[in-house]
Order: C-alpha cells, then sequence, then structure tokens
C-alpha cells in the first residue's frame, strides 16, 4: 500500500557539491523539497555527505558512479523521473539556479522565493580534467581487450616492463589502463578496429594495441593520430615493413611529417629537427618501433638480421619546414595539398652531410648536392638505394634567390647524377663491387625514377644540407616511400 | 596496503604451440628436399652445390623456389 502511494509522487533526483556556490545558495530549497511530502526526492552529493547540513538521507556519490552514469555535466543538475516497469527513468533536467524554471520544474509557486532569480551552477565533478577516463574505466563500458599484467607490490614497475622484454633498452611509460585510456581518446577510432597485420607474425594489429605502445613510447595522447597514421603507412605493401624489418641492412623506418598538424602537436621543423629534444619528434617515430617489436614481434637477433642497425631504429621522425610557399612540400610532391597533414615512411637510415659554404648560384648548389648524393650506398651502385635530400633553408634560400624552385633543383640533380656504365661497373677503377658488366655501355642514373625524394628542415643559420640513404632494396622489389594522410 | 599495479600487454598475446620434434632421419633416400633461394648474390651457386651433396646422399629430388624480395633481381641476373 505504501509502495503504491509513493510510486504516484513526483519523483526527483538532485546532484550537488558542496564546493559550488550555487549549490550553497540553494541548501534552503533543497531542505524544502525534501520535506515536502507532494514529491519524492533524492539527493547525491559529490564531494560532502554532511551537505546540505541538517537534511537526513543524502546519498554519497564521492565515488560519482550516479553523477557518471546520468552524465551530470553541472551542479546543481534536478532531474525528474518517470517510472518504468524496473526503474525509474529520465524525463527531463534542469541545471544551474533559475528560480522561474525550478518553480515550474517542481510545480511549487513559491521556492526559492528568497533567493536571486539565476544563479549559474558548477562544473560536476565528473568534468574535473582527467576525470573522464577515470570514470569510464570504473563505470563505463569495457573497451580495453588487452590482457591485464599484475604486478606484485615488490616489483619496480619500470624493470617490470623491462623484464617482459617490452623495451628497445631506454625507459618506457608504464602503460596502465588510464594512460592507455588517455590515449585512445586522442583518436576517434574504435578501440577494437584493426588497422592491419604486423609483421614479422603478421598478426592483426588493433588501434588498442597501437594506443599501449604510444603510451611506452612517452607520447601525448594528441600525438595518437600520428601514430596511428604511420601504422598505417608501414603495413601497406608497398612499404615492405616486413623485408625492411628482417634485412641484413641499416635500414628502417624513417618519418616524415607535413602539414598542419606539425604546429598543433608541437612538433620541431626547425633548430636541430632531426636532433634530440623534441618529445613529438621522439615518441612517434619510436612509437613505431615498438609496435614492430611488441605487437609483430620483431626483435633484433630474431627476425631483424641488421648487422649493425642505426641509431635511427630508436625513433627517426622529423616535420618539413613548410615556411616558404613557393617551394613544394613532399607532401604535395605525393599528391596532397597544403592543408592536409601527411605522414610519409621512407626505409633509410642515418644522415650524410652535405657542407657547402661557399655556392651561391643553384648551378654550383645543385653539381655540389650531386656528388655528395653519389655516395649512397657506394659511389659504384646505382638504382639500388633511393635517397631523401635534406635541404637546409639557407641552401633553399639560394636557389630561391637564383630562381630555381624544386622541379628545377630535382631536373638539374638526375642530369648531374647521369653517368656511363663503364664507370661503376664491377673492376672500374680498380674496385670489385659496382654495376654488372653488361651495363658497361649503358647511361646509367644514380637513382631510379621516384627514387630521390627532397624535404626541407631544419634552422636558419648553417649551410648544410643533409642526404638519408636509403634501403638497397627500394622500389616495387622492396621499399618504396610510403604517405599516409593522418 | 598499495594495491597491486595493473598494466596492459603491449604484445600480440601469442603463445607459440609447444611441438614434439620429429625424430632425426636414419637416411634421406628417396626424399624431395626442398631449397629456398632468396635472391642473395651467388645464392644460386651455393644451392647447386647444396643439391649435388642431397643427391648424392639419395635425395631422389631437390626443388628451388625463387623469392623476389629483397635483393635486386639485376643483381641476380648478373650472376648467370
Amino acid at each position: 500500500m505504501k509502495q503504491a502511494l509513493e510510486t504516484q509522487l513526483a519523483s526527483y533526483a538532485l546532484v550537488v557539491k558542496k564546493d559550488c556556490p550555487t549549490c550553497t545558495l540553494i541548501e534552503p530549497v533543497i531542505r524544502s523539497l525534501a520535506a515536502n511530502t507532494s514529491l519524492s526526492l533524492k539527493v547525491y552529493v559529490q564531494d560532502d555527505p554532511s551537505f546540505p547540513a541538517n537534511l537526513d538521507g543524502v546519498i554519497d556519490d564521492s565515488s560519482l558512479e550516479y553523477s557518471y552514469q546520468c552524465d551530470i555535466e553541472v551542479v546543481p543538475t534536478l532531474i525528474r523521473l518517470t517510472d518504468g516497469d524496473d526503474a525509474q527513468s529520465e524525463e527531463s533536467r534542469i541545471y544551474g539556479w533559475d528560480k522561474a524554471q525550478w518553480q515550474s520544474f517542481t510545480s511549487i509557486e513559491e521556492l526559492g522565493a528568497e533567493l536571486v532569480n539565476f544563479k549559474p551552477g558548477c562544473g560536476s565533478k565528473t568534468q574535473d580534467p582527467g576525470m573522464s577516463e577515470v570514470l569510464a574505466l570504473r563505470f563505463g563500458k569495457q573497451i580495453l581487450q588487452a590482457r591485464s599484467v599484475e604486478l606484485a607490490e615488490a616489483e619496480d614497475i619500470m624493470e617490470a616492463c623491462y623484464d617482459r622484454g617490452w623495451s628497445d633498452g631506454l625507459p618506457v611509460v608504464p602503460p596502465t589502463p588510464l594512460r592507455v585510456m588517455r590515449m585512445l581518446n586522442g583518436s576517434e577510432r574504435d578501440a577494437a578496429e584493426i588497422v592491419g597485420k604486423a609483421p614479422p607474425d603478421n598478426v592483426p594489429c588493433s588501434i588498442e594495441k597501437i594506443a599501449i605502445n604510444a603510451v611506452m613510447a612517452g607520447c601525448k595522447p594528441e600525438y595518437f593520430p600520428v601514430v596511428i597514421a604511420s601504422v598505417e603507412a608501414a603495413l601497406q605493401d608497398r612499404f615492405c615493413m616486413h623485408g625492411l624489418l628482417c634485412t641484413t641492412y641499416f635500414s628502417s623506418p624513417v618519418m616524415v611529417v607535413n602539414g598542419p598538424i606539425t604546429k598543433q602537436i608541437g612538433m620541431n621543423s626547425g633548430i636541430n629537427a632531426l636532433g634530440q629534444g623534441n618529445r613529438a619528434n621522439a615518441t612517434i617515430g619510436r612509437a613505431l618501433q615498438l609496435i614492430i617489436r611488441n605487437v609483430g614481434g620483431g626483435v633484433p637477433g630474431g627476425i631483424d638480421r641488421a648487422n649493425m642497425g642505426n641509431p635511427g631504429k630508436y625513433t627517426y621522425c622529423f616535420a618539413e619546414d613548410e615556411s616558404d610557399e613557393s617551394w613544394l612540400s613532399l607532401a604535395i610532391d605525393r599528391g596532397f595539398e597544403r592543408k592536409d597533414s601527411v605522414i610519409s615512411l621512407f626505409a633509410g637510415d642515418g644522415l650524410q652531410p652535405v657542407l657547402d659554404q661557399q655556392s651561391r648560384t643553384p648551378q654550383s648548389l645543385a653539381k655540389s648536392m650531386a656528388m655528395s648524393l653519389r655516395s649512397v650506398a657506394h659511389t659504384k651502385l646505382f638504382g639500388m638505394a633511393d635517397a631523401i635530400l635534406v635541404v637546409c633553408p639557407e641552401h633553399r634560400r639560394v636557389f630561391r634567390e637564383g630562381g630555381w624552385n624544386k622541379e628545377d633543383l630535382r631536373k638539374a640533380l638526375y642530369e648531374e647524377l647521369m653517368t656511363p656504365g663503364a664507370e661503376v661497373i664491377r673492376g672500374a677503377n680498380d674496385i670489385a663491387e659496382g654495376m654488372p658488366a653488361k651495363l658497361k655501355d649503358k647511361m646509367l642514373n644514380k637513382f631510379r625514377e621516384d627514387g630521390l625524394h627532397i624535404v626541407t628542415t631544419g634552422g636558419t643559420a648553417g649551410m648544410f644540407s643533409a642526404i638519408i640513404g636509403g634501403w638497397v632494396a627500394s622500389g616495387e622489389r622492396g621499399s618504396q616511400l610510403t604517405s599516409q594522410k593522418i | 596496503m598499495q594495491s597491486t599495479i595493473t598494466l596492459l600487454d603491449p604484445t600480440a598475446e601469442l603463445q607459440t604451440a609447444a611441438r614434439q620434434l620429429l625424430p632425426r632421419l636414419e637416411s634421406i633416400a628417396g626424399l624431395t628436399v626442398g631449397l629456398l633461394d632468396i635472391s642473395k648474390p651467388r645464392g644460386k651457386e651455393f644451392l647447386d652445390e647444396v643439391q649435388k651433396h642431397l643427391e648424392e646422399a639419395g635425395a631422389s629430388e631437390a626443388i628451388f623456389q625463387t623469392h623476389l624480395h629483397p635483393c635486386s633481381t639485376d643483381r641476380v641476373d648478373a650472376e648467370d
């Protein structure tokens, strides 16, 4: 009988916190509503169950479970409930303090008559920085599928990651569920989505596994879309990640990032762009390496058979300097637009300087660069290894002031790098290494078609450009530069 | 007391199936042996020699299979 009576009352739920001036302002209103026998009210308090004072039956929601389930954004929030078959459900809600609105919502004419007409509410504690992932983990739908690894209390968390073989040799950020949730929030992709199969073990690689490794690499969530794109590029057939991993040669993925995202996430395309010290450059490159290691199972001495490797196998990622709009970026060369954010992966290694402090004409500088480019892989090997020519801003200026654009440079390099086969065949110049003897009477170019890429990065002082040599299995038989829109 | 720390496994969570090794062969007489040429320079000469020894040991047939990646076919052709 009592039950039946109660269900006929209008039901309300109110969510408040003591640390909100609007909630404290309406304390007498809350007490009056609670005392009103014509309605039923449940009061949930986010921070202090002794608030409101002198009121029994306040529900402690300091765990924020109710607030999270009801998706409370502002306190106070007053919700009118309707009775369903099994449970009550929300009919409508109001938030903040608006006297007229509260009066009509509760059908109590004199409610809060003594108070100001309007006072906006405060943010719910569920909206505190970092809380959304904490609460999603605690009360939300289970989206993390990866195996949980419980560490014993006595275990050193950093050492535990090393002990399990997850590190490239440097410390990793321990991938706690909370950090992984935050990383996943850096993208709108579904955690369970499979991006492709990661070599060498050829296993499905999920967004979640990418996120776990991005956490370990030290990435911020805002870098995550770039990391995902790097994986999507690496897993394309044309990049040949499997072959690149298992080669005895030095090469490994080199990443060039173009477009607005480089500024948005603070990548370095200026002083020391290929060096240390920038978190985005450092960790995005590292994340892909950790994914190949941990998801793909590619570890040095296992499937990775590099005889020496190169330091870029920790990380090799930089942004292009796009400050000179008359000079086409790598992304534009690959068919994208300036407004696109794009990551390009190149199978390469190391950095060979091209010092030229004397050339003041494009002609001289192009010849100078071409001569240095002959050293890629071996001065007598032609068409085997691609390369990236990294033009420094001062050298770019020399070309611009001489009236050359990037295409003029590319054409001049091509012409300079044509060479009679007789000069570079095996045995020529008393060196056994070289091109097959059958090419003796042909004109050869140092680079295959589409085998020489030109990018710009670096500080504004120093007439030092550079060469990133490519894998000796460049081209369709091995790896080709692969660009992916972010 | 501090609760335990939970980490998420960054690996593919593969488990290698444990398999018993097959018993060693007493002889290769009458067996077919596959040889994989991975296109390294002079790989063919090497495998030809291996094939010769296998056939002397009684293998009925040794089969060559060429794998395209990762070496330049120009270089391989040049060895012929």
